[in-house]
């Protein structure tokens, strides 16, 4: 490579290395507002602001979904494993919306026990089965079978998912 | 290998070599790519198994995830163009730039849709500004910013290298788009092809899903040849060799 191509490499090394760093820099800076919402824990240790518009995110706690049979008001829990707190929606929730699975709600925190949310989406995970599969797993009373009733791997209990853990 | 690699390098580099050789290849790249394409496409849309939480909604996977994956290739394989046009001032890597920047913006707007008419079903959303689908659309966004580049500046050689430096800068975007969802939190969920463990997916899934991925690739393949075969042509259209060729057409 002659001196001039060299000089050239480098400096077009030079600027993706300086933008690169730059870029790490601010969005470090700003990682909780890409963060796209607060998991239980940041709640109930105060992290999150009291009174203000938020989205929070975590998995619903078994048996804690209770609607009212007159209208469409529905409460549950949502845990990371590190907290819980309740979470209050009047609307039709998702089809994916199941006890065990993760749900991310927009919402206002009305105090550190209680979320009053507008919006509540399901959050899928990467794991992809066919029924059948599912069913026969579950008859087998195969310990991660029982996903839609409650999935084990939550935050840190279990590392081969973290690629998709509430952080 | 390093000599021969060399050789072919400075080969590939030349129009002339470039638009015959390429010439000889595209009868067998087409219907290559046609029929992995569709091979993938039918195996995952009509025969893969239903998924046990989602159903037959989920089936969208296999256009979403082999265009955003091809979209992010091409964005790669533009960036590596960007830099051999910047630092050697290859004529062959400014014509490659121009060439993949269309159907990459393509492929990302397809990514981006399909990912939205999955969202309302699955998520309950069509759109939220979380770390995956924003610096996806930051994505598409770099490739029709290439594309504007290019066609702002009327000399084709400045065109070249200034839409060079969008590329190779933009690649850090790549790097953002694939970790967004292990360095943030969002709705968008975390891969499910791994390379280095087992992916989430049984293989009766992860099979016809890989093939449309290969069909994808093989398809942007194809495009960009054709699309750089005309731009050599164009830029070549004074030289003797391309007053020959086009002879023999017409």
């Amino acid at each position: 490579m002659n001196k001039v191509r060299k000089q050239r490499l480098m400096v077009v090394l030079g600027v993706v290395a300086g933008l690169g760093i730059a870029v790490a820099l601010a969005l470090t800076a700003l990682q909780d507002n890409i963060n796209l919402f607060y998991t239980p824990e940041q709640i109930v240790s105060g992290e999150a602001p009291v009174g203000r518009k938020m989205r929070v995110g975590g998995l619903v706690v078994e048996d804690s979904v209770q609607r009212d049979p007159e209208t469409l008001e529905v409460s549950f829990a949502i845990t990371d494993g590190n907290g819980a707190f309740t979470v209050h929606y009047q609307g039709i929730l998702p089809d994916l919306f199941r006890e065990g699975q993760g749900i991310v709600a927009n919402g206002t925190l009305v105090s550190r026990e209680n979320f009053q949310a507008k919006e509540v989406l399901a959050k899928h995970d990467e794991e992809y089965m066919a029924p059948e599969v599912q069913e026969a797993l579950e008859q087998a009373g195969h310990p991660g079978a029982n996903k839609s009733g409650g999935k084990p791997e939550y935050g840190d209990s279990d590392e081969k998912s973290g690629s998709a853990s509430y952080q | 290998m390093w000599n021969w690699l060399k050789k072919w390098y400075h080969k590939l580099g030349s129009p002339r070599y470039f638009y015959e050789i390429t010439g000889a290849w595209l009868p067998w790249v087409w219907p290559l790519a046609v029929l992995t394409l569709g091979a993938g496409l039918v195996w995952g849309l009509a025969f893969a198994p239903p998924d046990y939480q989602q159903g037959n909604s989920y089936r969208i996977i296999f256009i979403h995830v082999p265009a955003a994956s091809a979209a992010l290739l091409g964005y790669v394989a533009m960036g590596v163009a960007g830099l051999v046009a910047l630092v050697w001032r290859m004529k062959m890597a400014e014509i490659m730039i121009k060439a993949i920047a269309p159907f990459g913006a393509t492929l990302a707007a397809i990514a981006l849709i399909t990912g939205a008419i999955w969202g309302k079903p699955t998520w309950g959303t069509w759109w939220v500004w979380d770390a995956r689908l924003t610096s996806m659309l930051i994505l598409l966004f770099l490739y029709l910013g290439v594309i504007a580049l290019q066609n702002a500046i009327t000399d084709p050689r400045q065109a070249g290298r200034a839409a060079g430096l969008l590329a190779v800068v933009g690649v850090i975007n790549v790097v953002i788009v694939k970790y967004s969802v292990q360095w943030w939190n969002s709705l968008h969920q975390g891969s499910t092809i791994r390379m280095t463990e087992e992916s989430t997916m049984p293989p009766e899934m992860l099979t016809p899903l890989l093939i449309s991925m290969a069909g994808f690739y093989l398809l942007f393949a194809c495009i960009v040849l054709v699309n750089a075969r005309s731009e050599v042509l164009w830029r070549e259209r004074r030289a003797n060799w391309v007053r020959r060729e086009l002879s023999n057409v017409l």
